[in-house]
């Protein structure tokens, strides 16, 4: 009997009962499914929460003074700031940005609102704090030198001031002063319950005449050449501003422990890939689960589909048909259904994924793809072929008498 | 004269071991010639279900030799084995024993297709077949769609397809209906008057009657083996007609 008239024997038995051969692929499908966009929705939220901590940026650090009054001693000053833009003493620092911020209340033509960040700083900041600017350009070091008041404002800022007007060379009053809008803040994506959109960035001199003062800087954002340098860059900044603090405060035996704190966000980038590595455990374990889940059932489905068959073995045995070629045709039946369910699975997966699951986005792993086939067609064809084999060598009239 | 198509020899089938053991068949010798055709007749647990087994080839004696046609079963392998109930054995089960939900030609094809004949040659036997059971406009149909009768007659074809030097049947008429039985029993009257070898088991002393040659079993042994009417004759009721009720 040639290779041929088995797949249509395989093709016949199939198609025999419609339902049950359904209801089998089904299984596979929801099994093979089920682990692809598992682990694909994991791996989705995942990369949503590196994705947003890369958004602060990640090759810089930020000096802050940990003491909130601050006397003139242990404070932030630009002198400090200009300090550790020392090449010699920090040759891995690429840009430094005192930043000054404070709430502030913008009013144009009558309407007012109030920004929780009115940021004061230098030009390097944008590319630092990665905050690029979407409409309109940024200030300039000259802007900075001379105290220009000129603003940048945040996507929030704009739409409560200027609904369907174009805000550039647009004047806002600010602290009593008037500040000229140049350029827009393209859209930042949230990293928390504050709204990143809802800013105000101008230079640091206007912002400190205008509304803070010269008192202390609330932090100073260091940038380092490399993101691997980041730890690099730390030390140094540290360095530079122990010999600062030790000169200017070593009188006062208050100041023993370090009056700053440094924050690092490659240091957050770690937490978050070890948060994430964490994540990828978890999911592997659970798509684990689920594929031994989706293995049982089609086990199942397998043993019940040809041990109800036995019957059929014993009479094609009786008709004289050889082992080989009902093992073949329960062979082929079993990868028939399973590749077919798997693929239909892998399908319904790809699909799926196109939609956001409970506010995540699925990102596929393409491993799990192969693994999930994979793993169903083994099991299909191993638990479809081993009754298959079993019924096949039995004597016809103990297959004819199975019940 | 032409070898047996069937030789047993001192058969003996024993079931269990120890005390559970059970003799099914006591040492069963008999030869059937070509063209005879056979009733076996016994009680119930008389053996005669277990000596059909054996002689369809589905089941192996635990001592004692078989010839089917010359070739001496008992040393076939597998392959063999499935060849020669394949070529040499029609077997028909008071069962029906029809594939599920496959077509009356598609069952009767089944084991042409399993001796290797091409579907266009298959399907005009198989056609053929199901014209000499009387159901040739039946072929379509699936077994759920057939009366009892009709599944056995659809049986009756695919045994007689391959033109097997032996046909059994195992109490064909066990699950009929008397109008149904008379179906089938002339079918086998007229296999027989072609000069197809038939044996039969059977309890029903009416479908015995018909047959040329009639054997008692008891508790696994023959205790009467009598010829009715002459082996190159044909049976009595091949006249009656097919469709005579």
């Amino acid at each position: 009997m040639s290779f041929k008239e088995v797949i249509r024997f395989a093709l016949r038995g199939l198609s025999a009962n419609k339902l049950r051969s359904a209801l089998t692929m089904l299984g596979i499908l929801i099994g093979v499914a089920a682990v692809i966009l598992l682990v694909a929705v994991g791996n989705g939220s995942a990369k949503a929460i590196s994705d947003r901590i890369e958004a602060l940026g990640t090759n810089t650090i930020t000096v802050m003074s940990t003491n909130r009054g601050g006397s003139a001693s242990t404070a932030l000053t630009t002198e400090m700031a200009d300090a550790i833009n020392d090449p010699t003493m920090a040759p891995d620092v690429k840009s430094v940005s005192p930043v000054v911020s404070s709430s502030a209340t913008i009013t144009y033509e009558g309407t007012d609102h109030s920004v929780n960040s009115f940021v004061g700083t230098t030009p390097g900041w944008f590319t630092a704090s990665n905050t690029p600017i979407g409409t309109g350009t940024g200030f300039t070091a000259d802007d900075e030198a001379q105290g220009r008041r000129v603003v940048v404002l945040g996507q929030t800022v704009v739409e409560e001031l200027f609904p369907g007007v174009d805000p550039i060379d647009k004047q806002v009053t600010v602290g009593g002063a008037l500040f000229t809008v140049v350029g827009v803040l393209k859209e930042k994506s949230s990293t928390g319950f504050q709204d990143a959109n809802d800013t105000a960035v101008a230079p640091l001199s206007a912002v400190r005449q205008v509304l803070t003062g010269y008192g202390a800087l609330n932090s100073i954002l260091v940038e380092a050449k490399d993101p691997n340098k980041v730890d690099t860059v730390e030390s140094e900044v540290s360095t530079i501003l122990d010999q600062r603090l030790t000169t200017t405060a070593s009188s006062k035996s208050s100041t023993s422990s370090t009056p700053y704190r440094i924050q690092n966000a490659s240091q957050l980038l770690e937490t978050q890939t070890a948060t994430a590595d964490t994540f990828t455990t978890l999911l592997g374990a659970v798509a684990a689960i689920s594929l031994l889940v989706g293995g049982i059932g089609i086990t199942n489905i397998m043993l019940v589909t040809v041990t109800e068959r036995t019957r059929e073995i014993g009479i094609r045995k009786a008709l004289g048909a050889p082992r080989r070629v009902i093992l073949n045709q329960f062979l082929i039946e079993a990868t028939l259904l399973s590749v077919i369910g798997g693929v239909l699975g892998v399908a319904a997966a790809l699909i799926g994924s196109s939609f956001e699951i409970v506010g995540v986005k699925p990102v596929i792993v393409p491993s799990s793809i192969g693994l999930a086939l994979g793993v169903s067609i083994a099991i299909g064809l191993f638990f479809g072929g081993l009754p298959a084999s079993r019924a096949a060598r039995l004597r016809p009239i103990d297959a004819l008498r199975y019940e | 004269m032409s070898k047996p198509v069937l030789e047993v020899r001192d058969l003996k089938k024993i079931y269990g071991e120890g005390e559970a053991t059970v003799h099914a068949l006591r040492g069963v010798s008999l030869t059937v010639e070509r063209g005879d055709y056979v009733a076996i007749m016994g009680s119930s647990g008389s053996g005669k279900s277990t000596l059909m087994n054996i002689l369809g080839a589905l089941d192996v004696p635990t001592f004692g030799s078989y010839h089917l046609d010359g070739v001496d079963v008992s040393k076939l392998a597998d392959r063999q084995l499935a060849l020669a109930r394949n070529r040499l054995i029609g077997f028909i089960f008071q069962a029906f024993n029809l594939i599920p939900r496959t077509s009356a030609v598609a069952n009767v094809e089944l084991p042409l297709a399993y001796a290797g004949v091409k579907p266009k040659e298959r399907r005009r036997r198989a056609l053929a077949a199901l014209d000499v059971v009387g159901l040739a406009d039946r072929a379509k149909h699936e077994p759920n769609q057939l009366s009892g009768g009709q599944q056995q007659r659809v049986a009756v074809a695919r045994a007689l397809v391959t033109e097997p030097a032996l046909l059994l049947a195992d109490e064909p008429t066990g699950n009929l209906d008397s109008h149904s039985t008379a179906d089938v029993l002339s079918v086998f009257d007229q296999l027989s008057g072609a000069g197809r070898t038939i044996v039969i088991i059977t309890h029903e002393p009416e479908v015995a009657a018909r047959a040329k040659r009639l054997i008692r079993l008891v508790d696994g042994q023959i205790v009467e083996d009598n010829r009715q009417s002459p082996l190159h004759l044909p049976p009595v009721g091949a006249f009656a007609g097919r469709h005579s009720t």
